[in-house]
């Protein structure tokens, strides 16, 4: 069952922007990030990797490094523990856990280029390093499968031996395919044939990392009575519990994960890496604490980046304006081992139109490229680039404003999105009412300079959201101040939002919140922060932590005032009954004799989220001698349901915008003939700087979420996803010319103009 | 990483007799920008880093009658904050002034952009357009190779093992000249040329004709590159927008560059085109001030 709340509309707390408790830490280094924990004892690891995208290793020699003075200890695939052949959440994903053994080091073959063979634990960081390099690894190369034609091509090498894929329910060996599935509503053919305009595209994207300025680290211990601890950057600590614990087959109680700051994941920190490598070089070293650190040209080639791929859309139209079908194959790249975002692609793909028939495709492709990991909404950009792309070209062919259009067909409440869930309260009609509405859609492009054109563009999408689980502890202090304990990784200030749905509820202002995040071993089971579900899910949590410490406050209270509970009221922090009144933080210093200290727990476990939509419009200019695009204006509208702390809601809005139009101009995967990434450093790999962003203009809608007290929706994910076909239109508009393969980077567009 | 010694002589002398103990296995450090990135990916195994910031003569700026002398080991900041520098030898400024971040420009210096010898080196352009030269020290003497020579191939140059680059020498600007560098790039900073363009031009008085330019690109080649024919083309030339065109195609021809994640061949000699016509007008620009 799903509880439904009547949304609250004056608040004390929520929607205020205080600042945010981990602010002087993380502004003056104080903050300890996983590259900080120094323990007594400590050694380093490092690991060989692959330098070949595909191959088979036919010999591990670690006699050299075995030799080093220094090393303790040297590590290959033999050394795991046989991991059972299991699926377990990740959190946004899952991992089957023997894949997942040979993900984190390579058994019999190489998937990628960068796949680590084997490692070492040595006195020191530069011992360690060369120890690596003294294994002797024989590889047979393979050939590189670098993109979904490739790997889906008749005779195809196959990447992952032993792999039986699910097409469409059928059973098949020596794919590359790992899964092909399918939401179907009425026939597309017979829509298709009674449309006015139909129109079908393929686009393509590059696979694209998220850029984590923190690369992965992580510390471990395996002390003689196999209690394992470990430090790790991680959206969740639990994740990497049960992920470290499932793929070394030891006990979840015997694995304890400390909390470490988190400098960036978006995504990209739910899946484990190093975790398991550090705690079995340190059982192997005698109980020696290990560290290892990743360096970039690694996160690049060896962590999971966005899927990217192929994808074929159709839609077909009538000339009053209605969509009449839609049919979508979405093809994406899995990496070396299978499980993609396309699963989520298929969710959202569809979710911003009311269709009356559909059918989406879906399938799962495995590419000598790093396993793919969750990248902020994973597989609803790609799969709004594409739907984007072809609503742009029908509303250009038949002149329909790009707005009322979306209007016309726009999912609402009741609309059943492609895979067939219905939805609730949702807030697409406002977004598109309130872009309709904005100072940006109303204002015109402006001239462009000499030699440059510019163009305006237009896109909306949508995330689902997460749930799951979470779990909150208060504890109040006699002084009337409240230690919180919650489990989700902090990112973006969630620390702040969670608390202050406790403040709103105590009555206790949120700068009397300590709110701490502790190792698993001293909070209640918690998923990663991820799915833009941590202020929605967690804060519920604390929520109802609140409300259960204020039903505990009237018991006490019942015994000082001689009365019973049910007879106490409480308002806006203060407790009344009989005419006698009392604040809450005043109640706290008088709590010994009731029983001691007061505190709650809340542990609670969503189904369901509330939706998240996005509508963008962007102005770009190009320079038509060079191909050189510069964003000149940016507005986002999204539905927030509450923005908590719009601060940092905005906040989110714009990371997601500027990573997105990263996404949509410029970053890129650029691969070999031979299946390795040329551009593996921040150098090459052209995200985005501070230089390249004009202001992003953010407008919060609220349409509040019926799931939670306050209304609130996730909002991290939603917004990475219209710039990439946003600024893809604006190109278009700008150079006249459409595209249909990312990034739009200056080449592309020169190619485009010269194409006359 | 190899580990290797760090000495920090305080006289050319003891460094040029450092270098030269090493063979090829020791190199001169100043900003470390490219040399401690290159150490530590093992590009280079060294066992010796010669430290060369507490010899005075590599750190020293001068500008006087005779020109401009850039000590190989001064930080570009110094360069772009000097004024008689930027009034004087804006395309030095124009180089110097986008190599990395402002950290990176802090620490590195145009000397070590040239010994690093990339072809994207946005330093080296502008100084082989003002027809700079290196002066070259070692246990045998000292010599001097002009810029557009320095750079034999990606990394390499002609500095032999035991040589030290001691200082830029950049002759004296004539009356009526200017000079300009500017690249392509995706972005609008922290990024590395697909394509870039330093110009100098010396106009008449009548600041109408060009007397003579002289034009360098960047990246679209395995070295730095002179485009002689380019520059030649312009000599005694009214200055328009036909001679410009005409020299900015010569361009296009001298470049020789290759495709890669950073661009294609086709779009980096269209891009030499665009940029020098660009440049030459800014120098044009600058000429008559």
């Amino acid at each position: 069952m799903v509880a439904t709340y009547e949304t609250k509309t004056d608040y004390k707390v929520i929607g205020n922007s205080p600042i945010r408790h981990d602010a002087l830490d993380k502004v003056t280094g104080r903050a300890i990030y996983g590259g900080d924990v120094k323990v007594p004892g400590l050694i380093w690891g490092d690991v060989i990797r692959s330098p070949h995208a595909h191959a088979r290793i036919k010999s591990i020699d670690t006699s050299a490094a075995e030799a080093i003075e220094g090393v303790f200890a040297v590590l290959t695939h033999d050394d795991f523990p046989q991991a059972d052949d299991k699926t377990i959440e990740t959190g946004e994903g899952t991992v089957n856990l023997r894949r997942g053994q040979s993900n984190v080091m390579a058994d019999k073959k190489v998937h990628y280029k960068g796949h680590v063979v084997a490692a070492v634990a040595a006195v020191d960081r530069n011992t360690a390093q060369i120890a690596a390099q003294a294994i002797k690894v024989e590889y047979e190369i393979l050939p590189a499968i670098s993109d979904v034609d490739a790997a889906m091509a008749d005779g195809a090498e196959v990447i992952l031996e032993g792999l039986v894929g699910d097409h469409l329910g059928e059973k098949v060996e020596n794919t590359n395919v790992a899964r092909v599935f399918r939401h179907e509503f009425g026939n597309v053919e017979d829509a298709f044939a009674n449309s006015d305009l139909v129109i079908e595209r393929t686009v393509t994207m590059s696979m694209i990392h998220q850029g984590y300025i923190e690369p992965h680290n992580a510390t471990a211990i395996w002390a003689q009575d196999d209690n394992l601890t470990v430090w790790s950057s991680t959206q969740g600590s639990f994740g990497v519990r049960s992920q470290v614990a499932g793929l070394l087959h030891h006990p979840e109680s015997k694995v304890k994960v400390n909390y470490v700051e988190i400098g960036g994941g978006f995504g990209g920190k739910t899946v484990v890496y190093l975790a398991p490598i550090a705690a079995l070089l340190s059982r192997k070293s005698g109980g020696r604490p290990v560290k290892l650190v990743m360096d970039r040209s690694s996160v690049f080639e060896a962590t999971g980046p966005a899927p990217g791929g192929k994808i074929r859309m159709k839609i077909g139209v009538n000339k009053d304006g209605k969509i009449q079908a839609a049919d979508t194959d979405l093809m994406l790249e899995a990496g070396g081992f299978p499980g993609s975002a396309v699963g989520a692609a298929a969710i959202c793909v569809f979710a911003c139109y009311n269709l009356p028939v559909s059918r989406i495709t879906g399938y799962d492709v495995l590419v000598n490229k790093p396993k793919s990991a969750a990248y902020r909404a994973p597989g609803s950009p790609q799969a709004s680039f594409a739907i984007e792309t072809v609503i742009d070209e029908i509303c250009d062919e038949l002149g329909f404003d790009k707005i009322q259009f979306r209007l016309d067909n726009a999912a609402h409440e009741g609309t059943r999105r492609g895979d067939g869930v219905q939805f609730i309260r949702v807030g697409l009609e406002e977004c598109l009412v309130a872009a309709k509405e904005s100072d940006h859609w109303n204002s015109p492009l402006g001239d462009a300079p000499a030699g440059k054109a510019r163009g305006r563009g237009i896109a909306s999408a949508y995330w689902m959201n997460g749930g799951g689980k979470s779990t909150c502890d208060l504890m109040l202090q006699d002084d009337g101040t409240v230690m919180l304990n919650e489990g989700s990784a902090d990112i973006g200030g969630t620390r702040t939002s969670i608390a202050m749905q406790a403040a709103e509820v105590l009555g206790i202002p949120v700068e009397d919140f300590h709110p701490s995040i502790p190792d698993t071993d001293s909070i209640g089971f918690t998923g990663v922060t991820g799915g833009s579900r941590t202020t929605y899910t967690t804060g519920l949590a604390a929520y109802n932590a609140a409300h259960k410490l204020v039903v505990e406050l009237k018991s006490r209270l019942a015994d000082l005032w001689e009365t019973s509970a049910d007879k106490i009221d409480f308002n806006e922090g203060t407790f009344t009954a009989n005419g006698d009144s009392i604040g809450i933080q005043e109640l706290a210093g008088k709590l010994g004799p009731t029983g001691g200290p007061a505190t709650s727990t809340s542990s609670v476990n969503l189904a369901e989220a509330g939706n998240a939509y996005g509508v963008h419009i962007c102005d770009l200019e190009v320079d038509l001698a060079t191909g050189k695009t510069d964003v000149i204006r940016y507005t986002a509208v999204q539905d927030v349901g509450k923005a908590v702390h719009p601060q940092y809601a905005e906040g989110q809005i714009q990371g997601g915008v500027v990573q997105g139009l990263g996404w949509a101009l410029n970053e890129e995967y650029f691969i070999t003939d031979e299946g390795a990434m040329a551009n593996r450093s921040f150098l090459d790999y052209r995200m985005p700087t501070s230089l390249d962003m004009p202001m992003i203009d953010t407008i919060m809608v609220e349409v509040p979420n019926p799931l939670h007290p306050y209304g609130v929706r996730g909002i991290g994910e939603v917004p990475i996803c219209p710039p990439l076909s946003a600024a893809t239109q604006a190109v278009k508009e700008a150079v006249g010319k459409p595209f249909y393969s990312l990034p739009v980077k200056p080449g592309r567009i020169l190619e485009a103009l010269n194409g006359d | 990483m190899h580990p290797f010694a760090y000495v920090a002589p305080s006289t050319v002398a003891e460094a040029v007799a450092e270098l030269s103990k090493h063979g090829d296995r020791a190199r001169p450090l100043a900003g470390g920008t490219d040399l401690l990135v290159k150490a530590r990916a093992n590009v280079w195994e060294l066992d010796a880093v010669v430290d060369i910031k507490n010899i005075p003569e590599l750190m020293t700026l001068t500008i006087n009658g005779s020109g401009l002398s850039i000590g190989a080991g001064v930080p570009c900041y110094q360069v772009y904050d000097n004024s008689e520098i930027a009034a004087q030898y804006p395309g030095i400024v124009d180089g110097a002034s986008i190599i990395g971040g402002i950290q990176i420009q802090s620490r590195a210096g145009l000397g070590g952009n040239l010994c690093n010898a990339a072809p994207s080196g946005d330093g080296i352009p502008s100084l082989i357009a003002l027809s700079a030269v290196a002066k070259i020290a070692s246990v045998n003497g000292t010599r001097e190779v002009a810029i557009e020579n320095f750079c034999t191939g990606p990394s390499r140059t002609v500095l032999k093992a035991g040589e030290l680059l001691v200082s830029i020498e950049v002759p004296k600007p004539a009356a009526n000249s200017g000079a300009a560098y500017t690249r392509f790039i995706p972005r609008n900073e922290m990024d590395i040329a697909v394509a870039g363009v330093g110009v100098f031009v010396q106009l008449d008085a009548s600041g109408k004709n060009f007397e003579s330019a002289r034009i360098a690109l960047a990246s679209v080649g395995p070295t730095l590159i002179l485009a002689s024919a380019a520059g030649d083309s312009l000599a005694g030339k009214p200055v328009n927008d036909e001679t410009i065109a005409a020299a900015s195609a010569l361009a296009r021809d001298a470049a020789t560059p290759i495709t890669d994640m950073r661009g294609t061949i086709e779009q980096r000699k269209q891009l030499v085109e665009v940029l020098t016509g660009r440049m030459i007008n800014k120098a044009v620009e600058r000429a008559r001030g």
